[in-house]
């Protein structure tokens, strides 16, 4: 019974962040609710039992997303631009019946489901021995459908080849976003030069551990991506040009390298086959590609477009 | 090796795109490209022809803890369909984008994209397994985004946030109901799906938002007023992969869940709406490429108007409709349709942008004198209209008359109606630029090359060619057709 | 109502979080909001999807969803970097950061 006050209580402060973040009149405001949402979420992972997924939406849902919008913000306020007058009512209140005539739906369709669940999990379990790992998640996402992380990290390239494609012409070969210029004796560059061997160590290990327990390429890249932004926003270390012959190697490591290892396979007659006795130390090489492209990626897509230069 | 011709089929384009992120590839290494895909799919083509359908379980996993590919006679028609119109796509954008002294921002990006959006619909047409769609339509959605905004004008910009908009609601919608099914079945697998009893509350209501999410994303009526802006405002290459390959993606799917995994689940109210929105996709899409003033925003609202005919498919095939003789017709009928409407698509695209290169703008003018100035464009955007018109013997004949031949034996009337007006309000729209190339006073500043001009005539004539030899490629997209297969053959 | 376990209460929660990120997307013009609302709607699916995945008297919850869960979050981060890059290049020349028919009364560009 306490149990679900907890429950009810969590659920009851998720959608009121929610509300205020799609609501909320200021725009800043709403991105931090936005943000605070995404930490609440991360705690509703860890009650509901999973802790790579809490990880993975603290990192990327609440962290990254939320300094990406952040950013956003600012950079819109620098350049004057004016919000749009609020929907008229009707608008508002069909808007407002389709919505909720969704979630009814919704409801119902849950209401339907016959609540002892019928998922994977004793499939997985049975087959965790030949995966070459322990923790589950990272079964599902290195081996049993390693497919569709194949594609997801390609996901995220054709997000960097697109944000850079709408880069200002002149810029082209410049170096991504804006200069920044922190006080050298500033908080942030104080931050900036105590956090990042911390959060090094922390992303490394964090990838390393995934194998067997919660963590992964994703959660770590991510951590890995959050100090290299941190150094960049202090001003204590620049991002490359990004006509870099290394920095476009580092973005197509990851999925070079997991190509790789599908095409091998496929040549051998298994597309993205890993035999058993090798599937530990395949998914930990491709762990560790994907682990450098997707810090180097994600941070890139947070930076921008090239906006200066080229020198 | 032979066998696994269809995952190379995704593996070759992905590693074209990584190599051309590093730097743009000199002129040979995308020739050796594409004719290597081209290659793999003709191997795919000729596996499923002699072998007839069958699966690939990715990394040995059998689903539902795997995901399965599926190579069928529809996934190998459209895998065809999309390595000869991606090969044309590349050779006419060599000219434009390639080879420059110094890297520039568009010479740059529009390689690995275009190598992104091969790959991104081999995976979607290859794909047997729900979740793995998603990822694969959001890996091409994100791709043509930015194929849409290369231009960089704020109309370029604004039609890839409308876009973005549509396309990621669609995406999440679809989402949605997959993981309803997900939830009440425990699989993603199609196959397994299938075998499941799907009915009831939650089934429905997974139907509907996966109905609705890919239908935004196919640009059907009333989630059209993306796709104008969009396709005719990214450069001519781009816009015929966009307009010709693009939206049959997400029909695709559309095909897969109705016909595959839930066939009995429709009723027969919903079939005929979805029908009706087709049809009025059909008519609107040809008043307004009527209206236009420009030539690439003609060719885009006709898009709007043939990707209509493909929703036709749904009360002429599915439901119960799916046990009668004339079933196998309008289903064969509609993916014929799909095939050479892309191949006629895309060669009016990549006509229409030679003849605005030469003209030096976009106003359906251009077409001015063309028949003189520029034979073999002219030749080539008349040879598509005839498919798009649906006049014989052009593949696009051969589609309307299966599903005219559909309307007919079901007794449905009015989509005999539908599908006739359709052809003729077609001939309203494409009357007006083919006309005008009997003009005198064609005013060409550039001049082009035959080579270049080569290209969107071969195409259009490949479109035509699909209804010579229409018995072979009927029988091919017939292959593995999980339903009623044998009776319609007659 | 005794039989509402966890599972049940989150999914549901899910579920009004779809409808609110919808009304979001439909009603705010401001195209930074619309994807805050577009990101409010794909943590309310994943939140279904991993809560459904939770239900029933087993200890763990299903590893499946989990993995499509940080795949899922993933793909929205790329999406949602893509289009604020769109956003900031439109903003930058129009000085507008809403759809043309979300801002009447002003021209349209170019």
């Amino acid at each position: 019974m306490i149990e679900s006050v907890f429950d009810i209580l969590l659920c009851a402060l998720i959608v009121g962040v929610a509300l205020a973040a799609v609501l909320g009149p200021r725009l800043f405001s709403s991105v931090v609710f936005f943000i605070v949402y995404g930490l609440f979420l991360s705690v509703a992972w860890t009650h509901l039992g999973a802790f790579d997924v809490a990880l993975a939406e603290a990192a990327i849902g609440a962290g990254l997303t939320g300094v990406l919008l952040v950013a956003a913000v600012s950079r819109l306020d620098r350049l004057g631009v004016k919000e749009p007058a609020p929907a008229p009512p009707v608008a508002r209140v069909t808007s407002a019946l389709a919505a909720g005539g969704l979630s009814g739906a919704l409801v119902l369709a849950l209401w339907s489901l016959d609540p002892d669940g019928t998922g994977l999990a004793p499939v997985v379990e049975a087959n965790l021995h030949a995966s070459g790992v322990r923790n589950p998640v990272t079964a599902v996402l290195l081996n049993f459908r390693a497919y569709d992380t194949l594609i997801e990290s390609v996901v995220l390239l054709v997000a960097l080849v697109g944000v850079w494609s709408i880069a200002d012409e002149r810029h082209w070969g410049g170096e991504p976003g804006l200069r920044q210029h922190a006080r050298p004796d500033g908080v942030l560059a104080t931050f900036g030069r105590l956090l990042p061997p911390l959060g090094l160590l922390v992303g490394v290990y964090i990838v390393w551990t995934g194998t067997d327990d919660p963590g992964g390429a994703f959660q770590g890249g991510t951590i890995l991506a959050a100090v290299w932004l941190l150094l960049a926003m202090a001003g204590l270390s620049d991002a490359p040009a990004i006509t870099r012959r290394r920095l476009r190697l580092a973005v197509i490591a990851g999925p070079g390298v997991f190509l790789a290892v599908a095409a091998a396979g496929a040549v051998g007659g298994g597309f993205l086959v890993l035999p058993t006795e090798y599937a530990k130390p395949l998914i930990q090489e491709i762990e560790a590609g994907l682990a450098l492209s997707i810090a180097a990626t994600l941070a890139l897509l947070v930076l921008g477009p090239p906006q200066r230069g080229p020198r | 090796m032979i066998a696994m011709a269809p995952v190379f089929c995704i593996i070759v384009p992905l590693a074209a795109a990584f190599a051309s992120v590093v730097r743009p590839l000199p002129r040979p290494l995308v020739g050796l490209a594409i004719l290597v895909v081209l290659g793999l799919t003709g191997m795919t083509v000729a596996e499923v022809w002699q072998q007839g359908a069958h699966r690939i379980p990715v990394g040995g996993w059998q689903a539902p803890l795997g995901i399965a590919l599926v190579v069928d006679g529809l996934s190998g028609a459209l895998l065809a369909t999309t390595a000869l119109v991606m090969t044309a796509v590349l050779l006419a954008a060599l000219p434009e984008f390639a080879d420059r002294d110094r890297e520039t921002r568009k010479g740059w990006a529009f390689w690995p994209l275009a190598f992104l959006v091969w790959a991104a619909l081999n995976a979607a047409f290859l794909s047997g397994d729900l979740f793995n769609i998603y990822v694969s339509l959001e890996f091409l959605t994100l791709a043509t985004l930015a194929l849409v905004s290369l231009e960089e004008t704020a109309e370029a910009l604004e039609a890839a946030m409308r876009y973005a908009l549509f396309a990621l609601f669609g995406s999440l919608a679809y989402l949605l109901g997959v993981v309803l099914l997900y939830a009440a079945h425990g699989t993603l697998d199609i196959a397994l799906l299938s075998q499941a009893d799907l009915q009831g509350t939650n089934s429905i209501v997974a139907a509907a938002l996966i109905t609705t999410g890919l239908a935004a994303k196919t640009a059907l009526f009333p989630f059209h007023a993306w796709l104008p802006p969009a396709h005719a405002g990214a450069p001519a290459p781009a816009s015929a992969m966009l307009s010709g390959l693009v939206p049959k993606a997400p029909f695709f799917v559309l095909i897969r869940f109705w016909f595959d995994v839930a066939p009995d689940l429709p009723g027969e109210a919903a079939l005929q709406f979805i029908g009706t929105l087709g049809a009025a996709a059909i008519v609107y899409g040809s008043v307004l490429a009527m209206r236009q003033t420009q030539l690439k925003r003609l060719v885009a609202y006709s898009t709007v108007a043939q990707l209509g005919y493909l929703f036709l498919i749904f009360p002429l095939a599915g439901g119960d409709g799916l046990s009668q003789v004339w079933s196998a017709g309008a289903w064969t009928g509609a993916t014929f349709h799909a095939v050479s409407h892309a191949l006629a698509k895309a060669a009016m695209f990549l006509a229409a942008g030679l003849v605005v290169h030469a003209a030096g703008h976009d106003r359906v003018s251009a077409m001015n004198g063309l028949t003189q100035s520029m034979p073999m464009t002219a030749f080539a955007f008349g040879l598509a209209s005839v498919t798009i018109m649906g006049l014989p013997p052009s593949g696009g004949f051969v589609a309307k008359y299966l599903l005219l031949t559909a309307a007919f034996s079901s007794g449905q009337f009015i989509w005999a109606a539908v599908i006739v007006a359709g052809g003729v309000l077609a001939a309203g729209y494409v009357f007006r630029p083919l006309s005008r190339t009997f003009f005198h006073g064609h005013v060409q500043t550039v001049a082009v090359p035959r080579r270049q001009q080569a290209v969107p005539l071969t195409l259009a004539a490949l479109a035509l060619l699909l209804g010579i030899v229409s018995s072979a490629p009927y029988a091919f997209l017939q292959t593995g057709r999980p339903i009623a297969a044998e009776e319609g053959l007659e | 109502m005794s039989g509402v376990d966890t599972g049940t209460i989150f999914a549901l929660t899910g579920a009004v979080l779809i409808g609110i990120g919808v009304y979001g997307l439909l009603v705010r013009g401001h195209m930074l909001r619309r994807l805050i609302a577009f990101n409010v709607m794909s943590s309310g699916i994943f939140l279904m999807f991993g809560a459904t995945g939770a239900r029933g008297p087993a200890a763990a919850p299903d590893p499946v969803p989990q993995a499509l869960i940080i795949t899922g979050l993933v793909v929205a981060l790329a999406a949602t970097a893509l289009v604020v890059a769109l956003l900031l290049r439109y903003a930058q020349i129009t000085g507008r950061a809403a759809l043309s028919e979300d801002m009447p009364g002003e021209d349209d560009p170019a």
